[in-house]
């Protein structure tokens, strides 16, 4: 345990950049060249693009681990390192420099953002082999890779706003990459729009920072965090809250997400499952300082949480789509990471853990989904699926690993980090930790029904579609983040996640739940197998029918209609801005251009009657110069008369 | 010296020309009622210099001569080119340019 400062919160105290640390900036630098490259060289660079927009992200892992190796070896101290690149901007009192900060959080986003960036990079050569907008695929990619990394890098909340907007606007172009599909041209709007209802949180929250602190710098504000009100955090907290729901599909500003799948598979992949869906558990995380003082803004944390999880998971109940049961998931176990967070000093860690095992099973679920879809022309839909074990071994295997992985099967990664996560839930209170335990039942359920229905059972493929295996470019990918699933728990050997983590983010060991760790382990393993047990019954022993039957419980018809998110959303803010801007079209037509085009005819009409004077006739003219200087001259007498 | 006599005489000249310019068409009538005016206010000017015993305006007197010379030239090369072009010396025949 990092002793010296059990229960207090943590200060960012960076020391500067040397060495090694001085190559820093090289790690964003790197993709974000790729793109520019990509981008800006159009076809010129259509041979190699894909390669070259490969080879950045892996650099940029090659020195992400080497700096991480570095950090592993100092003092746990000296764990935190900045550097300074220039002043970004200084008006007046605000002072904002392009810092980055590297501390062990960072570093471990570092590696799972290239890592698995990585990987994906791989596999999406294989994936849009047949694309003939490739080079721009990886010219996006590698743009959303360096505003990633920028986000987790940047020392200062403006720094993170930065990348924060960027993967925003990445995932805006990649959700909208076949936008010759209108429902993926809407999915990408409608992405984009509701991440705006979370920026203008996190903007505020950051005009806020400066206002109340001065500074938008971590290492300002974790100094300062004690000096500011209990309301003023409170506020703080519920914004920063607000932003993360956006950006991490949490309710309420989920409905996004499940549109989001309209993308490129390997797009679901990298961003909308193992790492931009996660920035806004990083921002909870990261902003720590606050949280930690504002404990009404940590139970809204939980609450939010809980809602998703169980809201997700519904989701991923119903759906017949694979890629939206996958994003139903998605949305839950982002609330499990949520959860964590919420949970303060004694669940931070657990959720950065679980945050890292989901980047490696749900990344390898989705190519996998992303490779049967390969092979089965691009079908989504599950029921005309069953029985491909046997055609895409591969693909079957690493798939089962996440599934293993993501029920919590006792050995593989997710089984150590959602474990951890509903411990320390129930160590705060039974009701938040009997709803996480449910939530892993209902995980059980959903995950294996999708692992059934796709791999198992009758053959209910559609005609002329023969599964094939996918290219080795896809497999390698999927074999290498099978390995991870299974492996991932391997970081809380020895507590080291925990050790690793608590310069920044503090360490707490929770209150001494109400029954042993045992017990908890054993039943949370006893509920997941219920979950399943309960799927194989249901899509196991039977047939599943091809088409989806229709007369279904409410519960199924509202869970595949999203729990009527969509619908809420209309009703709610669609319909009713629809009808504002309708009266501000009707007054700004009839009421202001009304007055202003009013105006103009009344002066027109004017200028027309006096224009009757200008008849040509010089000798009119003549007399009213005449006129004129008359009235003059006899205006001259009466002021010297008087 | 008593200027009335002179002052009156240019009042009596200076209204003929302007009646005549409001009421007569042909261009040349009405140039000449102009001069006339013009004139007038020549003889004005200088009765009135001659009762202050300076010079001002018998200068300004020769100015308005000189001026007048330089309009003549103008104002009749336009009557002799509306004229040719229209066969009409009439003032208001000339009324194109109006709103």
């Amino acid at each position: 345990m990092y002793a010296f400062n059990e229960g207090a919160i943590p200060v960012v105290d960076p020391t500067s950049a040397d060495g090694i640390y001085s190559l820093l900036w090289l790690i964003i630098a790197l993709p974000l060249a790729g793109a520019a490259i990509l981008l800006v060289g159009g076809r010129f660079t259509d041979k190699w693009g894909h390669l070259l927009g490969t080879l950045l992200p892996i650099g940029s892992f090659g020195l992400s681990l080497a700096l991480f190796l570095d950090l592993v070896g100092r003092d746990e101290a000296d764990r935190q390192v900045s550097q300074h690149l220039y002043t970004w901007i200084q008006v007046g009192g605000l002072d904002v420099g392009a810092d980055l900060l590297y501390d062990p959080l960072s570093a471990l986003f570092l590696l799972l953002i290239t890592g698995v960036g990585s990987l994906i990079h791989v596999y999406s050569i294989g994936y849009m082999a047949h694309d003939p907008r490739r080079r721009r695929f990886f010219g996006y990619l590698n743009l959303f890779v360096a505003a990633m990394l920028t986000l987790v890098l940047a020392e200062n909340y403006l720094g993170l706003f930065l990348g924060w907007e960027g993967v925003g606007l990445a995932s805006y172009l990649l959700i909208g990459f076949w936008q010759h599909k209108p429902s993926a041209a809407a999915a990408a709007k409608k992405a984009f729009v509701i991440n705006r209802v979370g920026d203008m949180g996190m903007s505020t929250a950051i005009m806020m920072l400066f206002v109340t602190f001065g500074s938008t710098s971590f290492t300002v504000i974790s100094e300062k965090a004690g000096d500011a009100s209990d309301t003023q955090l409170t506020i703080l907290g519920l914004l920063l809250l607000l932003g993360a729901c956006a950006k991490s599909a949490q309710f309420p500003l989920q409905a996004w997400l499940l549109d989001a799948m309209e993308g490129p598979t390997p797009v679901s992949a990298l961003i909308h499952a193992a790492t931009m869906v996660t920035a806004g558990v990083y921002l909870i995380v990261r902003s720590n300082f606050i949280f930690e003082l504002a404990p009404h803004a940590q139970t809204a944390v939980v609450v939010v949480a809980l809602i998703s999880i169980f809201w997700g998971a519904a989701i991923g109940c119903a759906k017949d789509d694979i890629k939206k049961g996958l994003a139903g998931s998605t949305m839950s176990q982002i609330g499990y990471m949520m959860l964590g967070a919420g949970l303060g000093a004694a669940g931070y860690a657990f959720a950065i853990f679980h945050l890292m095992t989901h980047g490696f099973f749900k990344a390898n679920m989705f190519l996998g989904a992303g490779s049967v879809m390969h092979g089965m022309d691009d079908d989504v839909d599950m029921r005309h699926y069953g029985a491909l074990r046997k055609m895409m071994p591969v693909t079957f295997l690493t798939f089962a690993m996440g599934y293993l992985a993501i029920i919590g099967f006792p050995g593989f990664s997710g089984f150590w980090s959602k474990d951890k996560i509903i411990e320390t839930a129930l160590a705060d209170s039974w009701l938040v930790g009997i709803c996480a335990l449910l939530g892993a039942g209902v995980t059980g359920f959903y995950m294996t029904r999708m692992m059934l229905m796709t791999f198992f059972g009758e053959k209910r493929w559609e005609k002329d579609v023969h599964p094939h295996e996918s290219p080795s470019v896809m497999t390698g990918p999927l074999v290498a983040l099978a390995a991870l699933s299974v492996l991932g728990g391997i970081m809380l050997a020895g507590d080291w996640i925990q050790d690793f983590l608590a310069p920044v983010v503090g360490s707490e060991a929770h209150d001494d739940p109400p029954l042993p760790a045992l017990a908890v382990t054993t039943i949370a393993v006893l509920v997941v197998a219920a979950g399943v047990a309960l799927a194989w019954m249901l899509f196991g022993r039977q047939a599943v029918p091809r088409t989806a039957p229709q007369d279904v419980s409410f519960a199924t018809r509202a869970a595949r209609a999203e729990l009527y998110g969509n619908q809420i959303n209309d009703g709610l803010v669609v319909t009713p801005t629809r009808h504002l801007v309708g009266g501000l079209l009707v007054l700004d037509k009839r009421g202001v251009d009304g007055t202003l085009t009013g105006g103009a005819t009344g002066v027109g009409a004017l200028g027309g009657l006096a224009r009757r004077a200008q008849n040509g006739f010089v000798r009119t003219y003549a007399l009213s110069l005449l006129g004129g200087a008359l009235l003059v001259v006899l205006a001259l007498l009466a002021v010297n008369l008087a | 010296m008593n200027v009335t006599a002179y002052v009156v005489l240019s009042g009596i000249l200076f209204t003929i020309g302007c009646v005549g310019v409001l009421t007569r068409r042909n261009a040349i009538v009405v140039f000449m009622c102009v001069e006339l005016m013009l004139n007038a206010s020549n003889l004005a000017l200088v009765a009135f210099a001659r009762q202050h015993g300076n010079l001002d305006g018998q200068i300004a007197a020769f100015f308005v001569m000189v001026v007048a010379a330089a309009e003549v030239v103008v104002g009749l090369a336009i009557i002799m080119t509306i004229f040719r072009t229209r066969r009409s010396a009439s003032v208001d025949d000339a009324s194109l340019l109006k709103y």
